[in-house]
């Protein structure tokens, strides 16, 4: 797949946004707002400073060579950070105007999803993997959580292939067919966000194409935040695009600005491939 | 490329993605506290249990020998003399048996059971190696009880028959094999001893080799050597610490080991030199004597004999974990 | 042959005579397995007849006895150890694998491995001070106790040890769900580490199965049925023992029976077990 043409000519860029929330259009809400985030791993900082918005039901891609921190910053966002022992935080992130850190963390998550780079069914069958959320929320129906399931897992473009054994174990599914059931695993509580750590790593070309293209489709209904390492996925897939570096974000932008137009210099070796 | 978002920021009436029970984040929040406040009391609770057990064991053990701590103090430990009916009760004669039984049980044990863990991680081929090591495990399954039935019924008329007029012949000059033989014994004892600690010489010795690393016998076969020249010149001595440290549990093992030996040492409360002679171990005495123990100080004599055993096997499992816990990542100093 | 040659054949020669030596060690060791079993079977077996299930003990000199309340009893007392030992021994290993801080869990791990260590007969000293002379009399509970906290170590240990090889993954898939960590806990991992746990328990079981040592002053023995929990109780280990002191060869005959049947059941329960464990079930289905 090319590089997707802009469908107006590329903007003249105004000069830098005091925050990177400032170059979404007026008509773009601001689902996350990140200001001067910082993290650590004991004494050793991971993020530097980090200040950016996501907005609401678009796809944004936060690209960058390994260990540039951008998962890191993507598990801070639903606080999955919090896992690992020894980790520190300090900064803003606001989730519609509310501070995620004030919130109670199960109810972020649920507000929040994350799906990983390697899928994790539970070992479980495929109906009770998606139902598994809405369980532990508990309150609905047999006939409710049913719906729900099927639902999902017409959004994560699976229902087709599962429907006839969705009680069979989730393992006898291929990678492919297991990520997109930890999407609709994720869906099931419909979440306002949707965290996913390179997805498709591990996943065959025709497998990750089938995933990009529902993540087009689900940006629609839900806030999509795609890390990935590889450049033309964000290319193809993200409204917006964020470029880290040792832990810094360099520069954060509409995506055919980042990929044809990059203001920094670091962006523009990066993603002309100079360095990798 | 989808285009800009038209609605408003928060315009949509959110959908009712959780039921409306949970009204405002804090009620919700307090709900999910008790369940994890309720999972941390459960397991802290339980982490405490184990701990207050250990120590209820040795508050108990040392309220409980009170009077005979009182009235021997040390003499306990060097007394020969038990004798109930003059309220004077040593410890000495069980130590001793106790002693001669479990080290002459690992003299021969830890050889047998050394060579039988290096043939398994060394020498046998995958196969043959995990079948053996399964059998071996079974028979570190088999009861105590058990043992010292087959050693009553079988084993010591085998010895006597067959193994003790050898020993005899050859070593009859020395005080070790001299007076009678009539079954129970040290020696017989100490036999079955070793049969039942050699499973556990064998599995903990296989593990401590196995987890040499791989480089170490490269290097060695590299350079021409035989499997038996890496075995013994390279891996056993890489691994001696975490040996020793087997040979240290098996010892704490036999020290305590109760049913098999009293049901074939003898039950003689006498230091003699033979092994040929019946004998009696600690835990053998207290196994036989604790339900006719008439007065307290009896009872606490024997409770403090309990002790002793306790203290015992303690240091020796102490002793034992450090070194298999450092066997395995040395390298030998050469 | 040159002087190298003959070097390089006596080292030859060593390897051989090494490995049959060490083969020998092995194998003798597997005999001696297969020499009990082989015992046990020809003469315990033998010894088994209806009445050993179903009668209780007569006195020596009388013939058709049984060891019924042995197996009754052991089974009551081993019933007693799982209930006392096995939850605080899961609990134990939970806390130690999932929760856990750097100088407590260090404080559970030291004493757990040194109760695993206690000899059996200690432990039974201690349920005996503990209990029966405080109560002035012996029972199953007592046993159940002195049983089961033989059990804890082992349970701690199979414990932690199956749930720390739970992926992350499975975790963090449930935590990113908005799930509790209790619910994570209960509904993801202990299940996803079912097979392991259980195998443990199976194994922890047969161990305490055969100790004869603790019983010996806290459940004492009963030549008749003993009701409820509260008086000294017959156990078939306690009674093997028992019999092969008498002089009574119908008591011998029986301890044979016995001896056979327990050994069998031990036998049996760990060989499964480590089928379950080497095998793996597939995961289960809900």
């Amino acid at each position: 797949m090319a590089l997707p043409m802009p469908t107006r000519p590329v903007e003249a860029r105004s000069p830098s946004p005091a925050h990177p929330g400032e170059i979404l259009p007026s008509g773009v809400s601001e689902k996350l707002r990140v200001t001067g985030l910082n993290f650590f791993y004991g004494a050793a900082q991971a993020l530097y400073d980090i200040s950016l918005s996501v907005p609401t039901n678009h796809v944004t891609a936060f690209i960058g060579p390994s260990g540039c921190g951008k998962s890191t910053f993507l598990r801070t966002l639903n606080r999955m950070s919090e896992t690992v022992r020894n980790t520190s935080v300090n900064g803003e992130v606001l989730l519609d105007g509310e501070d995620i850190f004030a919130l109670d963390v199960t109810s972020l998550r649920r507000r929040v999803g994350m799906v990983f780079q390697k899928s994790n069914p539970f070992p479980k069958s495929i109906f009770e993997n998606v139902a598994y959320g809405l369980r532990v929320n508990g309150g609905l129906s047999r006939s409710a959580i049913a719906e729900h399931v099927e639902k999902s897992l017409v959004r994560a473009a699976l229902w087709d292939e599962v429907k006839h054994k969705l009680h069979q174990s989730a393992y006898g599914l291929s990678g492919g067919q297991q990520q997109r059931l930890c999407i609709a695993r994720a869906l099931a509580v419909d979440p306002e966000v949707l965290l996913l750590d390179e997805p498709c790593s591990a996943l065959d070309p025709i497998a990750t194409s089938k995933i990009e293209e529902l993540l087009i489709n689900l940006a629609s209904s839900c806030t999509i935040v795609i890390v990935t390492h590889n450049m033309q996925q964000a290319a193809r897939v993200s409204d917006y695009t964020g470029f880290f570096l040792l832990g810094k974000m360099v520069e954060f932008d509409r995506t055919d600005h980042i990929f044809q137009n990059p203001s920094k210099k670091e962006t523009e070796d990066y993603v002309t491939g100079r360095f990798g | 490329m989808s285009g800009p978002a038209t609605a408003a920021p928060r315009a949509m009436p959110r959908k009712a993605r959780t039921p409306e029970r949970y009204s405002g984040v804090r009620a919700f929040a307090q709900r999910r506290l008790v369940g994890d406040d309720v999972a941390r009391a459960l397991v802290g609770l339980a982490a405490i249990a184990i701990i207050a057990i250990t120590v209820m064991i040795v508050v108990e053990l040392w309220t409980n020998s009170e009077l005979a701590r009182h009235k021997f103090g040390w003499g306990f430990i060097m007394g020969k003399v038990w004798d109930p009916n003059a309220d004077t009760f040593g410890v000495l004669p069980y130590a001793y048996g106790t002693i001669v039984t479990s080290v002459l049980a690992l003299l021969i044990a830890v050889p047998i059971g050394v060579g039988a863990a290096i043939f398994l991680s060394e020498l046998a081929p995958p196969r043959v190696s995990d079948a053996l090591t399964f059998a071996i495990e079974l028979l570190a399954a088999v009861p105590s009880v058990i043992y010292g039935f087959i050693g009553i019924f079988v084993l010591l008329p085998f010895l006597k028959a067959y193994i003790v007029p050898p020993l005899r012949a050859a070593l009859g000059w020395t005080p070790l094999f001299t007076g009678p033989y009539y079954g129970p014994s040290m020696f017989s004892a100490a036999v079955v001893l070793a049969i039942m600690t050699l499973p556990f010489i064998v599995s903990v010795s296989r593990q401590v080799l196995l987890a040499v690393p791989h480089e170490q016998r490269e290097g060695a076969l590299a350079l021409g050597a035989t499997r038996w020249e890496t075995t013994w010149k390279v891996v056993v001595p890489f691994a001696r610490r975490g040996i020793i440290g087997s040979v240290f549990l098996a010892l704490a093992r036999a020290l305590g080991e109760t049913m098999a030996v009293t049901m074939v040492i003898g039950n003689s409360p006498q230091i003699k030199a033979s092994l040929l002679a019946p004998g009696y171990s600690i835990a053998a005495v207290i196994a036989n004597e604790f339900s006719e123990a008439t007065t307290d100080l009896y009872k606490h004599a024997l409770i403090e004999s309990a002790l002793v055993l306790f203290a015992v096997t303690i240091i020796f499992n102490g002793l034992a974990r450090l070194l298999v816990a450092g066997g395995s990542r040395q390298a030998p100093a050469q | 042959m040159t002087a190298e040659a003959v070097r390089v054949h006596r080292r030859k020669l060593v390897n051989n005579v090494m490995l049959g030596a060490t083969g020998v060690c092995a194998a003798g060791i597997v005999g001696v397995l297969l020499f009990i079993l082989a015992f046990l079977l020809i003469k315990g077996a033998a010894s088994l007849d209806l009445n050993f299930f179903t009668q209780l003990p007569k006195p020596p000199g009388e013939l058709g006895g049984g060891l019924a309340n042995a197996i009754v009893g052991s089974a009551k007392i081993l019933g007693l150890a799982t209930l006392f030992g096995v939850p605080i021994g899961f609990l134990g290993g939970v806390y130690l694998a999932e929760y856990g801080s750097r100088g407590f869990s260090f404080a559970v791990r030291y004493t757990t491995d040194l109760l695993n260590g206690v000899p059996s007969i200690v432990i039974g000293v201690f349920a005996y001070t503990l209990i029966v002379m405080r109560a002035k009399h012996f029972s199953a509970f007592a046993g159940g106790v002195a049983l089961g906290i033989m059990m804890i170590p082992i349970s701690v240990r199979s414990t932690e040890e199956f749930l720390r090889a739970v992926p992350v993954g499975l975790r963090e898939g449930a935590l990113a769900l908005g799930t509790p960590k209790w619910r994570m806990l209960l509904t993801v991992v202990i299940p996803a580490a079912r097979d392991g746990i259980l195998t443990g328990v199976m194994l922890n079981l047969a161990r305490v199965a055969g100790e004869t040592a603790p019983l010996l002053f806290t459940s004492l023995g009963n030549a008749f049925w003993s009701p409820g929990i509260n008086s000294p109780t017959a156990t078939l280990p306690e009674t093997i023992f028992h019999y092969s002191q008498s002089a009574d060869p119908d008591w011998n005959r029986q301890a044979w029976a016995g001896g056979f049947v327990l050994l069998m059941l031990i036998l049996a329960t760990n060989v499964i077990a480590r089928v379950i464990v080497t095998r793996g079930r597939p995961k289960g289905i809900r």
